[in-house]
């Protein structure tokens, strides 16, 4: 489970924070399904050209009937399989065409993309296959419960309790209309947690928000299982499937941009 | 006594207003017109007006309508399952909740029709768009199709699809292409578009009868033409409810065989029809309030028309 959040949560290659030695190795060919930017080496008289950069399907970290009763294992494999493998292709083909996009990281990406509002059409697919990747790490088999610690206390303090933080996620989840996701983020100006919900494929990165969890409420990512219950898909979520390990670790993470309280200084 | 006969009346003077509506737009008699006579029978039906015990509330409550074939009349291509769960649950879910929402609101005795225009609030939607506009779009939706449906349209209709289209099958790639562009949730639609500018003194200078096209388009998630002041004639429900138990992903494959298997031509022409001369009987109403305005105006005194913008910018700069 480690290695494959800091993978997810790779910076771009412009950061400050990366160190030459991780990109170093996430470069190398040994380790190339977990890389998302592959260079692919043309074949022969069209090595001349320029390399262009794809974008793969990343499998979720566990096997596609391991979250089974909450989610079947059918919805995985059409929803992984077909959807989220769907927008991969979609973006790999519109990438293909021209290389304005080329070498952005997928969070540069969406940001690009997105266009302040007015997305252009790459934007759909490479917000969807991001928005897929965090959504299956925010899962895992045996989920649910409680958070602990320091993300159970930021919790508190954003929302006064653990139970009015649920049921204000669940509440943005039965409100929303349409397609769309609901998200725990941390918003960077304010300084504070807080539960947004977005349509189609919009996701917090575009306000420059820091996503803690998320939860799928495209009819695709619960029909086959609970047809139009979205109450007892929403509960399941939080009682059985949230995965509060991968949350506690992106909050860490996020800690190193969004100062939260007083600065530990150590006392030498 | 007094009081059944003031509910009498009220009961007759809604269905008078609610049919009254309908006949200014379709000058055609209903007799005979599939479609029409269903939506006069529709409008009588739904809108009922009961009596709370007590403090005399009027409400006015819709009824979720059934699609007009029984559920299992689609399959093989729509399967009893998806009706039970679409029309069962869903669309019964948007009339249960918008009957709360009106009730004892102002849009509490609108028709649906003008429930959906006025709470469109041109885009800036009030909460009851949402059920409003869901439930127009899935009784739309469902007598779109019947069992045994699909083929080619005829007469005026497959006319003017040749004449926007280029050619049936253009339209067919069109549609599929829009509705399979939608992106999450929404419909697409073939639309008589024959509107008129918002505009007080704006005149079609020139008007013709190629200014009225059909045209497909796409709206998301509860939007429908009507707030675009256009005539729908053909609806496909592009949300995956729709399609997701009969052809998960495959959305390709589902507005396919939608096309080919369960598109009901009649009710397409019929409501063409009624587009029509709504149309028709719009232009006459206006060329009727332009002849008044006229006659009220033509008293000698100059009317004050900015028809040329470089006289108004030279007499400002002098």
């Amino acid at each position: 489970m480690g290695w494959s959040c800091c993978n997810s949560l790779l910076p771009s290659n412009s950061h400050p924070l990366v160190t030459t030695k991780m990109s170093k190795v996430l470069k190398s060919s040994k380790l190339p399904h977990l890389y998302r930017q592959q260079r692919r080496e043309l074949p022969g008289a069209q090595r001349a050209s320029k390399a262009k950069a794809y974008h793969g399907l990343k499998t979720p970290p566990y096997k596609l009937d391991a979250l089974e009763p909450y989610m079947s294992q059918k919805t995985l494999e059409m929803h992984w399989g077909e959807h989220h493998r769907g927008y991969v292709e979609g973006l790999n083909k519109q990438l293909e065409k021209d290389d304005i996009l080329y070498g952005y990281t997928m969070d540069e990406l969406i940001k690009v993309t997105y266009n302040n509002g007015n997305p252009l059409p790459e934007f759909n697919n490479a917000a969807q296959v991001w928005n897929h990747d965090f959504f299956w790490e925010s899962m895992q088999p045996g989920g649910g419960n409680m958070p602990i610690l320091g993300l159970l206390r930021q919790i508190e303090k954003d929302f006064g309790s653990f139970t009015n933080f649920r049921e204000k996620f669940i509440e943005a989840a039965l409100t929303l209309f349409g397609s769309g996701w609901v998200w725990l983020v941390l918003k960077r100006n304010k300084k504070q947690l807080a539960v947004v919900k977005t349509s189609n494929s919009v996701n917090p990165l575009v306000w420059d928000d820091i996503p803690i969890i998320s939860l799928d409420m495209w009819e695709h990512a619960y029909y086959l299982d609970y047809k139009n219950d979205r109450g007892k898909y929403t509960n399941v979520f939080m009682n059985h499937l949230v995965s509060w390990n991968a949350a506690a670790a992106r909050m860490a993470r996020a800690e190193a941009f969004v100062s939260l309280g007083e600065p530990k200084i150590p006392v030498a | 006594e007094r009081e059944r006969e003031r509910e009498r009346e009220i009961q007759t003077e809604m269905v008078a207003t609610a049919t009254s509506t309908l006949l200014t737009s379709s000058l055609l008699p209903c007799l005979g017109l599939r479609g029409s006579t269903r939506s006069l029978q529709w409008r009588k039906k739904e809108t009922q007006c009961t009596r709370k015990a007590g403090p005399s509330i009027i409400t006015a409550k819709f009824e979720l309508k059934p699609p007009p074939y029984s559920l299992n009349a689609l399959e093989p291509h729509m399967s009893q399952e998806t009706l039970e769960y679409h029309w069962g649950k869903h669309h019964r879910g948007y009339v249960e909740n918008l009957n709360k929402q009106i009730m004892g609101t102002e849009l509490d005795g609108m028709t649906l029709e003008d429930i959906v225009t006025v709470s469109y609030n041109k885009g800036d939607l009030l909460p009851a768009f949402n059920n409003a506009a869901q439930i127009w779009n899935h009784d739309f939706f469902w007598e779109s199709m019947k069992p045994g449906g699909g083929g080619k349209p005829s007469g005026d209709l497959l006319e003017l699809i040749d004449r926007d289209f280029g050619s049936f099958e253009g339209f067919i790639k069109e549609l599929k292409s829009v509705a399979s562009t939608q992106l999450g949730s929404g419909w697409a639609w073939l639309a008589y578009k024959a509107n008129r500018l918002d505009v007080g003194n704006a005149v079609n200078p020139r008007p013709s009868d190629e200014d009225k096209k059909l045209v497909v388009v796409k709206s998301p998630n509860a939007v429908n033409p009507l707030v675009w002041d256009f005539s729908p004639l053909l609806t496909i429900d592009v949300w995956e409810h729709a399609y997701y138990l009969d052809f998960q992903n495959r959305r390709g494959d589902y507005i396919s065989i939608f096309m080919e298997k369960l598109v009901s031509w009649e009710a397409v022409s019929s409501r063409l029809e009624m587009a029509k001369t709504r149309a028709v009987e719009r232009e006459r109403e206006e060329e009727r309030r332009r002849e008044e305005e006229e006659e009220n105006t033509a008293d000698g005194e100059p009317v004050e028309m900015y028809l040329d913008s470089s006289d108004a910018d030279a007499s400002e700069t002098e």
